[in-house]
């Protein structure tokens, strides 16, 4: 393939080639103009050496295929392409904003820093997933946090995965391909296709940015590499005090040798560092020394249990798709109790397909915008904690474990929009709620279920009793 | 220039008219049929002579094992599919056996290859049922793409230039770019007697703009294609097979 002079001032496609921001082992970054694009943006042109690990070309090919089809705000936006014949390079949106690599000189940040830095990136994957696709190199580097409103935007798509287009880097290369600081066990065992991969890479960064030591070090041979499936990091607690028992419990669920111990979804991980205080915390949050070494003998030796069988790896859509975050909006008043019963029923019904599934128990607490303060009762009881207790009595017979049930009372003015606002900033899957078939009740219900069903951005199940049901309840209400 | 490649229609007149109907939707400058238009089906006839139509026009069509066993003293086929093949050529007419005798084994346009089967062996008519067929098949070409039929299953497979060969599966209307960096074998599924499991009509486009495949699925009516193949006598299996697609 010729290779042309890039000199500032060149002129390729149409772009005219402006300064080199940055000089990278793999590829060359310019700043470029375009007259039919305003933004500002990038060509990235991959460096080609006679005798070049291949793996560049490569990467450089899945990257041309991959970004084209990625689109949102957690990504750089594609301009355009050039090929191997006579140029190969990619334009982008040069995203403004700094990478977390400029983070490394302050390390540790303060935990609750790294907990809201890393809802942000999980977040991101949680979208990129969606997409199709794994990024399998997630590290500061390729994360830039985008100026102004913060939002984590993911680069660098050379090692991804995207699982509807052919993987050219599986089985091109015979050893693992990331980078050896964040790359999940799975990965270094060959398997591309696991999105918990991301997950695992996000909770290293975890570890590295609160504690400022990398929890598996930075191996340069495979054996070293292999070593994270037995040899369990130091709990960062121990080297940071003051990460909470929460954040602990998080990062070394992230951290978990076999991906079917992490998080389920990407969703799910941001949802428990956005809603710390209902985490469950297992003894890991508190633990302070390694594993013993008996255990970690035991793990090194028989590493079947840990190390993931390539045949049970699920497709990555079939794996969102069985882990959804289900909220269960609820009424409690007393006159809608065989509402909310049905409403247990059909949730009952959803959780017994997806034992992944996680699910938000919601309920709102009107607020009086004039008297904002009037929110105990005579007895001083505070009505949220009420709400909050009969909202866990209502999942308790459901039966499922506590780890995938939260309860939360939103105190707002408007029912529907505290409801909307919860399902956006949580990436909520699906929405289980009772509606009544009266048309008296339905004036004052109703038009929660109907502002939902015409703005939630996910699937709405709306309940109702059989008609018998509903009958009784509007005539006790007249009665009343 | 958008190019659709139709394989192993097997007297299926069903599945044909309901891919030529998708396919009108889909902007197609130029079809290619790769082999196989009768054997199996009931409707060899009305099928031939839509193919023919279409050549006239244009377009490009190649010769199938099928095709080719239409005439007796030439390729033997085995079983089920020989029974069909002296029902064919007792229903087709002698236009329409000098259409199928005259189709080329292979055609190349630019820098691809058309092919029924693979590019190697191309007169015997081998299966790239997978990774070591494949090999052979892209090493006995130069072309950067191969399009082939002749297994009734989609599949791509991909070499690099060191020689290592890659294959996948692909995803229902999902266009894949081909990356110019290796070279390209395209197998497409069988419009009139799919076996991957999945009983629709496939078939495939390629963008030479974009440089993109398309594996698309078009379901059809089922039912009355097996009830044709039911009622001229064939062997219960052809018409039982194409509502499980194996």
């Amino acid at each position: 393939m010729a290779k042309m002079d890039l000199a500032p001032g060149t002129v390729l496609d149409g772009f005219t080639i402006g300064r080199v921001v940055h000089k990278g082992g793999m590829a060359i970054f310019y700043d470029v103009t375009h007259p039919d694009h305003a933004i500002p943006m990038l060509m990235k042109v991959p460096i080609l050496r006679e005798g070049e690990d291949p793996a560049t070309i490569v990467g450089f090919e899945m990257e041309q295929m991959i970004l084209p089809r990625l689109s949102g705000r957690h990504v750089p936006r594609y301009i355009a392409k050039g090929d191997f014949a006579r140029q190969p390079y990619l334009v982008y949106e040069r995203v403004p904003g700094d990478t977390l690599y400029k983070r490394l000189d302050t390390l540790p940040l303060p935990p609750l820093e790294v907990a809201a830095i890393a809802a942000k990136v999980a977040t991101a994957l949680h979208d990129l997933h969606g997409q199709h696709v794994i990024h399998l190199d997630i590290k500061p580097s390729n994360i830039i946090l985008r100026d102004p409103d913060g939002e984590a935007v993911l680069i660098d798509y050379g090692l991804s995965h995207h699982v509807q287009l052919p993987d050219l880097m599986d089985e091109e290369f015979r050893l693992p391909y990331g980078t050896a600081p964040y790359m999940a066990p799975e990965q270094v065992y060959g398997i591309r296709s696991d999105p918990r991969s991301d997950l695992f890479a996000l909770g290293v960064l975890m570890y590295f940015f609160t504690t400022g030591v990398r929890p598996f070090g930075d191996p340069q041979r495979l054996k070293g590499l292999q070593r994270r499936v037995w040899w369990d990091p130091v709990p960062p607690r121990r080297l940071q005090p003051a990460i909470p028992p929460w954040l602990q419990e998080i990062i070394l669920r992230c951290l978990a040798p076999n991906p079917a111990h992490r998080h389920p979804t990407a969703a799910q991980l941001a949802f428990d560092l956005t809603h710390p205080e209902q985490v469950t915390l297992t003894p890991r949050a508190s633990k302070l020394e390694r594993d013993p070494w008996g255990m970690r003998m035991k793990r090194r030796f028989n590493p079947d249990s840990f190390r993931p069988d390539r045949a049970r790896v699920k497709q990555l859509d079939a794996r969102i798709n069985a882990a959804p975050i289900v909220v269960a909006a609820i009424d409690l008043s007393d006159s809608h109790r065989d509402l909310t019963d049905a409403v247990r029923v059909t949730v009952a019904r959803i959780l017994a397909t997806l034992p992944d599934a996680r699910l938000a128990c919601l309920n709102v607490q009107k607020i009086n915008l004039i008297t904002p303060d009037d929110h105990l009762d005579a007895d001083g009881h505070s009505i949220h904690v009420q709400r909050l207790v009969a909202l866990k009595d209502w999942a308790r017979t459901l039966n499922i474990a506590e780890d995938r049930v939260t309860c939360h009372v939103l105190e707002a003015v408007d029912a529907g929009g505290a409801i909307l606002d919860y399902v956006r900033s949580n990436t909520v899957d699906h929405v289980v709620l009772g509606a009544t078939t009266s048309t008296r009740l339905r004036n004052i219900l109703g038009s929660v279920a109907t502002e939902i069903v015409q703005k939630a951005p996910c699937t709405v199940t709306v309940v109702r009793k059989s008609r018998a049901q509903d009958t009784a309840a509007a005539a006790s209400v007249h009665l009343a | 220039m958008r190019i659709a490649f139709l394989a192993d229609i097997h007297a299926n007149l069903e599945a044909l008219e309901a891919v030529r109907r998708d396919a009108a939707g889909r902007a197609i400058d130029r079809t290619i049929f790769l082999g196989d238009i009768v054997g199996y089906g009931a409707d060899p006839g009305a099928c031939v002579d839509i193919v023919r139509d279409a050549c006239a026009a244009g377009a490009g069509g190649l010769l199938g094992n099928h095709d080719e066993a239409v005439d007796a003293s030439r390729f033997k086929l085995n079983g089920n599919a020989e029974a069909a093949i002296q029902w064919t050529r007792a229903v087709l007419s002698a236009d329409q056996k000098a259409f199928l005798a005259g189709l080329p084994l292979s055609i190349t346009d630019e820098s691809r290859l058309y092919v029924h089967a693979s590019a190697a062996k191309s007169a015997s008519f081998p299966y790239v049922h997978g990774l070591h067929e494949a090999r052979d098949s892209l090493m006995a070409t130069d072309a950067k793409l191969a399009v082939v039929g002749h297994v009734h299953a989609p599949a791509l497979y991909h070499m690099t230039v060191t020689g290592k060969v890659m294959g996948f599966v692909p995803i229902i209307d999902t266009p894949i770019p081909l990356s110019t960096q290796r070279r390209w074998l395209a197998v497409m599924g069988a419009v009139g007697q799919p076996r991957d499991g999945n009983p629709a009509a496939a078939y495939g486009i390629y963008d030479t703009a974009t440089n993109e495949m398309t594996f698309a699925r078009v379901p059809y009516d089922i039912e009355r294609a097996a009830a044709k193949i039911r009622a001229a006598g064939l062997p219960d299996n052809l018409w039982q097979r194409l509502s499980t697609g194996r």
